[in-house]
């Protein structure tokens, strides 16, 4: 098992650094003047050359490399042109409020979808497992930024519930990190995102629990359990699901690997200040080291939510033998 | 999966004990038969389903309303309607001459919905062909030469699932530009990686089976025993994460489309929901968005009925349930 975790470590660190690599690459190649890449267009060419040593944009290309990694492991990702200020800082701000927001979904979806899946497979063919997996279907096919809009229309604008997108009402002044995030305005704020996030992601562990919960019902300690006379529920929950959990443990990379793109969506649908929205305002403005530092935040937090999934999997079914492929 | 994959392989029972006694000449046909015959056999597995027959009828529509959409629009996609004293017919509800009513730029939404429909299929069908494609492919020669080249591939499918698709298309648009094909480069690029990996996990099984060690023993070549033994085996794989393929596709083309990134020139449900939500934001009037919603859920909805209908050829343990 140590074994298995240093190498899935050692390859996390390769996939990281192949995909800053990319990154280098793929914003050097945006139009227009490379050096728009750290430099904002307006200053002044003394200032604009001045910079350009600084960040050593006037030398070849594989020592711009080794500056770019340099500068990446300083936490030094250049200067925002619309902030004007460290997009490091900015991210610092942000990064956390995506994270809340999408974490808390894909929890609230594993929750439900485990809890749910376990009992359409129980009440296989009636009318409630039907319905369920047409209801879930239709939200996976809806997409998020519609049913988001939709949502926001309906309870935000027309019946007042809740309140219309930020994630706090304007003028909240939050004192520390508790503050920030512990209270009923912020909580108000998320109700209608974590919502639309949920129904969205939904499906896939409500549908992938059924069918290995299909396949653990058939089994003969399933069949002792019930024979025992035990509670339906004891049997459902207390043995078959627990042997049923893994396909759903596998799932959680692929689901995150969608959630964090799709935070791109959520985030412009519900002015929610975070990574997502801060990519798009960036690529929109052309405020190229924003939209690279945003696009390599988000790519490092599915790769590490990979590699927390894959331990997860590792820790929950041991007899996978790992290392040898 | 054991199981699954014997019925699988019994599919094509009649294949590949007859090809050593057929004629040479008739060898390129012989080539293509059995894979058309298997398109037509699924395609009655799918209709044979409720859901997916119902899903197979919207696809249909969609396709049929992509190819004469032009011929039914009642105004062009951006043309103005103006009231007979010049004024632009701002937000106008629903009526006899506008059923979906106007824009605020004075166009008419269900001219822009029908004629949205053909970018939404030919991104939807090009870019799940070329998905399927690549994946399967890279599936295959993963799966069956195992060691370098597979580490490798692997691998590249790794970094492939680190990125996130709508931030890299963002950006990766900005670099080519924007236009049709475009997207269509951007959803091909990221969405191979899960036909790759399921088709490299069902090769792995078969590679080790009877079959391909004696045409091994026998002196077929790789290329061969690749495309011509083990492809066929995979096929029914293969088309159901085509479906799939179609419903991420237009799912991600309107994602796209929304945020901004389609051709300004051409018009898709996404880019109707762009512009609304750019005017008006989610204060919009029910006429402007739900329209376009309400196609793209249909018609992503009709893909995922087809592929679940399809599951049960793939997986003949869930018709039982």
């Amino acid at each position: 098992m140590r074994k298995f975790l240093i190498t899935r470590i050692l390859y996390m660190i390769l996939t990281l650094f192949i995909f800053v690599t990319l990154c280098f690459f793929l914003f050097r190649m945006l139009p227009g003047d490379p050096t728009a890449l750290v430099i904002s267009p307006i200053l002044m060419p003394e200032a604009q050359a001045a910079l350009k040593a600084q960040f050593g944009l006037d030398k070849p290309l594989h020592i711009q490399y080794y500056l770019y990694f340099k500068n990446l492991l300083k936490g030094d990702l250049g200067i925002s042109f619309i902030y004007r200020t460290p997009v490091i800082n900015i991210i610092k701000g942000k990064i956390l409020n995506t994270l809340i927001l999408m974490g808390l979904g894909m929890l609230l979806c594993l929750i439900i979808g485990i809890l749910g899946g376990t009992v359409m497979a129980w009440l296989r063919g009636s009318k409630l497992d039907t319905g369920a997996i047409i209801f879930s279907l239709a939200f996976r096919s809806t997409p998020e930024f519609w049913s988001g809009m939709l949502i926001l229309l309906v309870f935000g604008y027309k019946l007042e519930w809740f309140p219309v997108g930020r994630m706090h009402t304007p003028g909240f002044e939050a004192f520390g990190f508790w503050d920030q995030y512990f209270n009923v305005d912020f909580l108000k704020h998320l109700i209608l995102p974590l919502t639309t996030l949920t129904l969205y992601y939904l499906a896939s562990p409500l549908l992938v629990m059924r069918n290995s919960m299909l396949e653990v019902l058939h089994t003969d300690f399933v069949e002792l359990a019930i024979a025992k006379g035990l509670h339906p529920l004891r049997v459902m929950y207390q043995h078959a699901a627990r042997n049923a959990l893994l396909p759903v443990v596998t799932l959680i990379s692929l689901m995150v690997g969608y959630a964090v793109g799709g935070q791109v969506l959520l985030e412009t649908i519900f002015s929610w200040p975070g990574m997502g929205k801060e990519m798009v305002d960036a690529v929109n403005s052309n405020d190229y080291p924003m939209a690279q530092g945003a696009f390599l935040f988000l790519g490092a937090t599915v790769i590490s939510m990979n590699l927390l999934a894959d331990v997860l999997y590792c820790y929950l079914d041991p007899r996978i033998q790992y290392g040898e492929e | 999966m054991g199981r699954n994959e014997s019925k699988m392989v019994s599919l094509n029972k009649n294949y590949g004990t007859k090809d050593s006694l057929r004629q040479p000449q008739l060898d390129r046909i012989a080539h293509i038969q059995p894979y058309l015959k298997t398109v037509w056999e699924n395609i009655r597995i799918v209709w044979e389903d409720t859901l997916g027959r119902i899903g197979m009828i919207i696809l249909i529509f969609f396709i049929l309303l992509a190819i004469f959409g032009p011929l039914i629009a009642p105004y062009g996609a951006y043309e103005k309607c103006r009231a007979p004293d010049g004024t632009l017919k701002r937000m106008q509800p629903p009526s006899w001459r506008h059923p979906l009513g106007t824009t605020y730029y004075g166009r008419d939404v269900l001219s822009q919905v029908i004629l949205g429909t053909r970018q939404v299929v030919l991104v939807g069908f090009i870019s799940a062909l070329m998905v399927v494609v690549v994946g399967t492919n890279i599936g295959l020669i993963t799966g069956y030469y195992k060691g370098n080249i597979d580490n490798f591939l692997m691998r590249l499918t790794d970094i492939v699932y680190g990125i996130p698709f709508l931030p890299f298309s963002m950006v990766l648009i900005s670099i080519i530009g924007k236009g049709v094909s475009s997207i269509i480069i951007a959803i091909v690029v990221i969405l191979w990686r899960s036909t790759a990996r399921v088709i490299r996990s069902q090769v792995l099984s078969l590679r080790e089976r009877p079959f391909v060690l004696a045409l091994k023993v026998a002196g077929a070549s790789d290329f061969r025993v690749i495309y011509k033994h083990i492809a066929p085996n995979i096929l029914p794989m293969v088309f159901l994460y085509a479906s799939f393929a179609i419903a991420w596709a237009v799912a991600a083309e309107a994602s796209i489309c929304f945020l901004g990134l389609g051709d300004p020139n051409t018009i898709s449900w996404g880019q109707i929901l762009f512009y609304a939500f750019l005017t008006k934001g989610v204060n919009s009037p029910y006429w402007w968005i739900i329209p376009p919603g309400i196609c793209i859920m249909l018609l992503v909805m009709s893909a995922f009925f087809i592929g679940r209908a399809y599951e049960k050829v793939v997986n003949p343990q869930l018709r039982e349930r």
